[in-house]
């Protein structure tokens, strides 16, 4: 059903942007590049946004964190979209500041193939670096068993599946293996594309949920809206307090909910909250903390504000988590700074 | 009255001269289209070349988070799947030209052609989607079957029986480049005048005998299909990705997982975010280039000694027949 609705905003999308009416002289066009794991979420939100702000058009192209960084620091984009942070050099590199602003939580599931074996597999983790390290190799482990005593775990090579191509998903992942397992931050470390020890690498999140599914003995990462929509097995991984977390929406939400830096320029793997689930990640709007044009500035500012109040209320929808209100305190901050020649844009 | 006639090869009015520079603009277009390209390749690849240099081509390890980039296991895995597919897809395509051409009956020679160049028209993802989820279940159980005879112990045949890899990914290029080899092909077997055969056939030779004729005469243009239809296997990308596993290992194994050029560079560039990892992938950009480049150049020449040999032969043939 959901796919349909969304299929459907789409195909209505589309014919709006053929209808010439649409487009009056006085339309604000503000354009954005970048991450694509957010892209679904990002296009439903503008879509809505046009019947909020009918002068003000939002295009939003899903070309890539990378590229959405390369966009905004060349200024050819109004906003860009990323899942990674950008490196302290990258921002020194800026020619004008420029704020994280966070949009939605997105976490990874650990999905796996096993014939007879539900979601809810318990994972460490311990086990789970080493099993991508290579170093557990076998289902029916005596690591695997201790942790799944009820399970009767078959005697099957595990397959490790990750992602071929960079992406945030990735980089989310590998960030989490780094902060609980010094080995894998010490032999691999984080990044969109690492160099893996082991696995088949997948083309995207479809890929790597094609994979899985069809070899018995698999175990692979992608957003939870995959494994959700694919219908597929997942594990309850240990979070720091060391309780085992599935990741629903209300779990990931949590995961922010740790003390977080002001400009939200932070990773929120191994929360500390005892409910959060351990593997998320914020997914930002990068935006000039200078902006250039006061109309457009103006407009834009406008639609950060609402894509952190009401457009929150629109991401469960797709299965994305909301921002705590922590972090979304954090951001009107942001977006508050935001000027035109040092006066502020937002009036509120 | 009596009006001179003009010499034709003087004829230069206004529309002549016009169209003459018209076309020669197309021809510089295409070239500088080339040089750009290679141009802005050479900028964005420069870091990465002064970095790393030759060893860039003879280095194993592919790591963006450390910043080591080596490509031989990328060049490997293009170079290996590609010549799999040419195993696989040439005596095929081959077959099917020389049935359309010369064996056919008129009635379904036209409908298995239209079928045969359909096959070329489907977009690329579809044979990856298709190479996923119906072939890789096909070579995971042969995979298996192997397993079981005991085979595996031999290098070709070891690994995990995964379905995707080397094996998978040779297969759907072999089926993508099928169309190419046959259609050009047939297009040379139809060249060859009918009086070849019919001198062959009056010579007392058989059918057989008589096939060998046309082969040979049209040697070139079939070497020109293959050279075609493997700088296509060269370049192919989304169908590759799909099934070749992308791990850059150099393994003797069929069946193991492996990565290619073209693969590597639709997988990694979009996210790549530091500045040494686009320029390593775009000197990857740079190396496919140059591959098919000398892929090229090498079948030229084969071309021409093809030729060169061919006409000597026919010139010999012509001395000694009384």
């Amino acid at each position: 059903m959901k796919v349909l609705r969304w299929m459907a905003g789409m195909v209505l999308a589309a014919a709006l942007a053929w209808t010439p009416l649409a487009v009056s002289a006085q339309t604000i066009q503000l354009n954005g590049a970048g991450a694509t794991f957010p892209y679904p979420l990002y296009s439903l939100w503008f879509e809505v946004y046009r019947s909020v702000s009918p002068d003000v058009q939002v295009n939003y192209q899903a070309i890539g964190s990378g590229g959405g960084i390369r966009q905004v620091l060349a200024g050819t984009v109004d906003f860009g979209g990323t899942d990674a942070p950008l490196s302290d050099e990258q921002l020194a590199s800026a020619s004008v500041p420029i704020l994280h602003i966070p949009t939605v939580i997105g976490s990874i599931a650990v999905v796996y193939n096993l014939p007879g074996v539900g979601t809810g597999l318990k994972l460490t983790p311990e086990v789970l670096s080493a099993i991508y390290l290579g170093e557990i190799t076998q289902w029916d482990d005596a690591r695997l068993k201790a942790l799944n005593p009820d399970l009767r775990l078959p005697s099957l090579p595990i397959a490790v599946v990750r992602r071929s191509d960079g992406s945030g998903t990735t980089n989310i992942f590998t960030t989490y293996l780094s902060a609980v397992s010094p080995q894998w931050a010490e032999r691999v470390g984080s990044g969109t594309s690492v160099s893996w020890p082991v696995g088949l690498g997948g083309q995207g999140n479809a890929g790597v949920a094609g994979l899985v599914r069809q070899i018995p003995g698999a175990i692979g990462y992608v957003e939870i809206a995959y494994a959700l929509q694919n219908q597929m097995t997942y594990a309850a991984l240990q979070n720091q307090a060391g309780n085992f977390v599935l990741p629903s929406l209300e779990a990931t939400s949590l995961a922010a909910n740790a003390p977080v830096p002001e400009d939200l320029r932070v990773s929120i793997v191994n929360t500390p909250d005892p409910h959060g689930y351990p593997i998320a990640g914020f997914t930002w709007l990068l935006v000039a903390q200078e902006q250039p044009d006061p109309v457009k500035g103006k407009a834009l500012v406008e639609m950060l504000w609402w894509a952190l109040h009401e457009g929150q209320a629109l991401a469960p929808e797709l299965d994305y988590a909301p921002l705590p209100p922590n972090v979304v305190a954090l951001a009107e901050a942001m977006i508050a700074s935001i000027t035109h020649q040092g006066q502020p844009l937002l009036e509120r | 009255m009596n009006q001179p006639l003009h010499h034709p090869t003087r004829v230069v009015n206004r529309g002549d001269r016009l169209f003459r520079g018209i076309l020669r603009l197309f021809g510089l277009v295409v070239l500088a289209i080339a040089l750009l390209i290679l141009v802005e390749l050479w900028e964005v690849a420069r870091p990465s070349v002064e970095r790393f240099g030759l060893r860039f081509l003879i280095e194993t390890q592919w790591d963006p988070v450390r910043e080591q980039f080596g490509a031989l296991p990328f060049v490997y895995g293009t170079l290996v799947s590609s010549l799999i597919a040419i195993l696989l897809a040439v005596p095929l395509g081959l077959g099917v030209a020389f049935f359309l051409s010369e064996m056919a009956p008129r009635w379904l020679r036209e409908p298995v052609s239209f079928l045969v160049e359909l096959l070329a028209a489907i977009p690329s993802v579809v044979y990856g989607l298709w190479g996923l989820f119906v072939l890789v279940p096909i070579i995971r159980s042969l995979e298996l079957a192997i397993l079981r005879t005991g085979l595996s112990r031999v290098p070709l045949f070891s690994g995990a029986p995964y379905g995707i890899g080397m094996l998978s990914a040779g297969v759907v290029l072999a089926i993508m480049i099928v169309p190419t080899v046959a259609a050009v092909s047939r297009e040379v077997f139809r060249a060859v005048p009918d009086s070849q055969r019919e001198a062959a056939l009056a010579l007392g030779a058989t059918r057989w005998e008589a096939m060998k004729v046309v082969f040979d005469y049209g040697r070139p243009g079939i070497v020109g299909a293959v050279v075609l239809a493997w700088g296509r296997a060269l370049g192919e990308t989304m169908a590759v990705n799909m099934v070749i596993g992308n791990q850059p290992i150099i393994s003797a194994s069929l069946f193991s997982p492996a990565h290619t050029m073209a693969s590597v560079i639709a997988s990694e560039f979009n996210e790549a975010v530091e500045p040494m990892h686009v320029a390593a992938l775009a000197e990857i950009g740079l190396a496919l280039l140059g591959l098919t480049l000398l892929l090229s150049a090498l079948a030229r020449l084969l071309v021409l000694r093809v030729e060169r040999r061919s006409r000597g032969r026919q010139a010999a043939q012509g001395v000694t027949s009384p």
